[in-house]
């Protein structure tokens, strides 16, 4: 491979970059706009859901359980009803994602029988939501509840140790107070690679051969070797620029934690680079035109690295066939790394499985890649 | 020009499929020579020149440039050879000097020689003060020049042109040929297509290309002296083709054909025709103005050759 050659194309490419609106717009705003849309809409917990509250009875006991209600940040407490049917009809006009009925015999069998209950109406349209409002209600109702326990004990000259002889002290560590946009963040980075890089790549010899210039660039001595090595440099540093971007953007506006190794965050997300930018200039190669080539190379970069990748559906939570699948997908490793080079203090020894991966693919890939190219017109 | 073969070319086959673009062509190149193959569009010329750049493999047949067998040794063969493709190739979203810099990185010349050689481009092509327009704000004449300059910054031993001025304007058509004559006298052995007659005119040595095959090779002289075997007389008549038809049966003429507004007639040679062809005529209601003795073009070579297929059409591929 001859350097001088390498980098003239290298250096071409780079002023067709910088002349090329679309390419830039790919290269500089699309990783921002996709980090802080998914920074802010890819949230898997819920605050703040708005929630309607009946108090048939208006006791100083059931007063006392809504009022542990507004308390959370949770749930906002957005209006009292009348009645039962106003109730209902707010959650089908969807006014509030979950409904608290408190019955009018709620204090009086709390003390005839020392055990009542309260009615929870929740909105199960979105499956998630609806779990983690049932959720946090139940915690909120469990506390107030174990409050009451204690309050009670305490009256009779209990102590605390005489009722809970056991119990767990969680510690959640890496995400300590499992919010998720700490899962879902250091996994943006990867979604931003596998788009702009098979994006840019994909056009790379597409675009020679649509606008009529691959005829005289293959007449020259520039080998395929150099053409591939000097139209990609320029796309891996630029993914490498967007990659320490994204990692500026989680840390100084989402506040997610980079504790692990600089060195790892680079070796890896060169590697990923290199896969997603060899199979986007395979794609190039046999689709010719750009268009059909970009459309190809979303589909085997972005869509992979979107739901197979733990990105943000776990992989332990799927069903067996498909987490079979996911170990062929080369970002699980990428993600995998980002999580915990972000969140846990990984280092490059910490991540010689997922290094080994990714080099594993980042050469079979490159090999390919660099038969995939032939100079001729055939 | 020396007795060194530069190219060689032996039963050169190119097919795609069932169809086959050239067939059997075989023809040397020796170096400073100006070459031209002419041709209609289709006609094999294009897909020559792509064997002969290592772009297509030959299907069969062999073709060396410089020593180098173009199939078997692509990028040795390129090393020595500049080229320039039918349509216009270079990057119009670089500047006139990016593009230079660009192909002068690819063929590996490097430091002064390369300002050198991007200075001499700039000024052959006559883009000074221009050198930092986008090409694809240039005009077409100064593309092609530009394109030259960029196929020849490695002073390539062949250069090869594949319908150079197809689309540029007279003027800037003379001045181009006068810098492929020029590299010529410094020993560069040029490969030209084109399907301007007047531009075969100024090779060194013509081969006509029709359907793929080589029809005849030599001097534009020579071949239309072997084309031609008669006198060759121009009359303007009134119906044309009245006079087309009326004029084959005619004694002594062996063929006849349109030529713009006239006929251009071959005849036996040492016959008096001028003399006995307008009562021929006009006893057939055909009236004759102009009629005289005239020196075949290569189109009429080309015509008599190839059995009256005119040359400039439009490609029908």
């Amino acid at each position: 491979m001859n350097l001088r050659r390498t980098a003239a194309m290298s250096r071409k490419e780079f002023i067709q970059i910088r002349r090329d609106p679309r390419s830039l717009i790919i290269a500089l705003f699309l990783p921002l706009i996709q980090i802080l849309l998914l920074g802010y809409g890819a949230r898997l917990d819920a605050n703040h859901i708005p929630v309607y509250v009946l108090d048939q009875e208006g006791s100083q006991d059931s007063q006392a359980l809504l009022k542990a209600f507004q308390a959370s940040s949770y749930f906002d407490v957005v209006k009292v009803a009348k009645n039962y049917r106003a109730l209902v009809k707010a959650i089908d006009a969807d006014q509030c994602k979950l409904g608290i009925v408190i019955p009018w015999d709620f204090s009086k069998r709390l003390d005839d029988a020392g055990r009542t209950s309260v009615q929870a109406i929740v909105d199960g349209t979105d499956d998630n939501s609806a779990q983690l409002a049932e959720g946090y209600a139940q915690a909120v109702v469990e506390t107030y509840a174990s409050n009451m326990q204690l309050d009670w004990f305490g009256r009779y000259g209990l102590s605390q140790q005489a009722i809970s002889p056991l119990s767990v002290d969680y510690r959640t560590w890496f995400n300590e107070d499992l919010e998720s946009k700490n899962f879902i963040i250091p996994g943006t980075v990867a979604l931003v690679m596998a788009l702009m890089g098979a994006l840019l790549s994909s056009l790379t010899i597409a675009r020679e051969w649509e606008r009529g210039t691959m005829e005289q660039l293959i007449a020259t001595p520039v080998t395929a070797m150099e053409i591939m090595v000097g139209k990609l440099i320029p796309y891996l540093v630029i993914g490498l620029i967007d990659a320490v971007l994204c990692a500026v953007f989680a840390v100084g506006w989402f506040a997610v934690p980079f504790r692990g190794g600089l060195g790892a965050f680079f070796l890896a997300t060169t590697l990923f680079l290199i896969v997603i930018l060899g199979i986007g200039y395979m794609i190039s190669v046999a689709t010719k035109n750009q268009l059909g080539a970009s459309q190809y190379a979303l589909l085997v970069t972005l869509l992979p690295t979107t739901m197979l990748s733990g990105f943000a559906f776990p992989i332990d939570q799927m069903p067996a066939p498909i987490r079979a699948i996911t170990y062929v997908v080369y970002s699980r490793y990428y993600v995998s790394a980002l999580k915990r080079i972000f969140l846990s203090s990984a280092g490059i020894s910490d991540l010689v499985p997922e290094l080994v991966a990714m080099t594993i693919y980042a050469v079979v890939i490159g090999f390919f890649a660099t038969r995939a190219f032939r100079k001729s017109l055939q | 020009m020396n007795d060194v073969p530069s190219i060689v070319v032996d039963k050169l086959v190119k097919r795609f499929g069932g169809f086959t673009a050239v067939n059997q062509v075989s023809f040397q190149i020796r170096s400073g020579e100006i070459f031209g193959l002419l041709g209609p569009n289709g006609a094999g010329k294009s897909t020559t020149i792509r064997v002969l750049c290592g772009l297509l493999t030959p299907s069969s047949g062999s073709a060396t440039v410089v020593g180098f067998d173009v199939a078997r040794q692509a990028e040795e063969t390129r090393q020595h050879i500049g080229y320039m493709s039918q349509k216009f190739s270079l990057y119009n979203d670089l500047t006139a000097i990016e593009n230079l810099q660009f192909f002068g990185g690819l063929y590996g010349v490097k430091g002064r020689a390369l300002d050198e050689r991007i200075a001499w481009a700039i000024k052959m092509s006559g883009l000074a003060g221009s050198e930092q327009l986008l090409t694809g704000e240039l005009s077409g004449g100064w593309k092609q020049r530009l394109a030259l300059g960029c196929a020849v910054l490695h002073r390539p031993q062949v250069l090869f042109l594949d319908e150079p001025t197809a689309g540029v304007d007279p003027l800037s058509r003379r001045q181009f040929w006068e810098m492929i004559h020029q590299m010529s006298r410094e020993g560069v052995t040029i490969l030209v297509t084109t399907h301007y007659m007047d531009e075969a005119e100024y090779c060194n040595r013509l081969a006509l290309i029709d359907e793929a095959r080589i029809v005849v090779m030599g001097t534009p002289t020579e071949i239309k002296q072997t084309a031609i075997k008669g006198d060759l007389l121009l009359i303007e008549c009134s119906p044309l083709g009245g006079g087309l038809a009326a004029i084959k049966q005619a004694p002594g003429v062996i063929d006849a054909s349109v030529f713009g507004a006239a006929l251009h007639v071959v005849v036996s040679a040492g016959r008096q025709p001028v003399t006995e062809l307008p009562a021929f005529l006009a006893a057939r209601d055909v009236r004759v103005g102009r009629i005289e003795h005239i020196h075949p073009s290569l189109e009429d070579a080309f015509v008599s050759l190839t059995g009256s297929r005119a040359l400039g059409r439009e490609p029908s591929q």
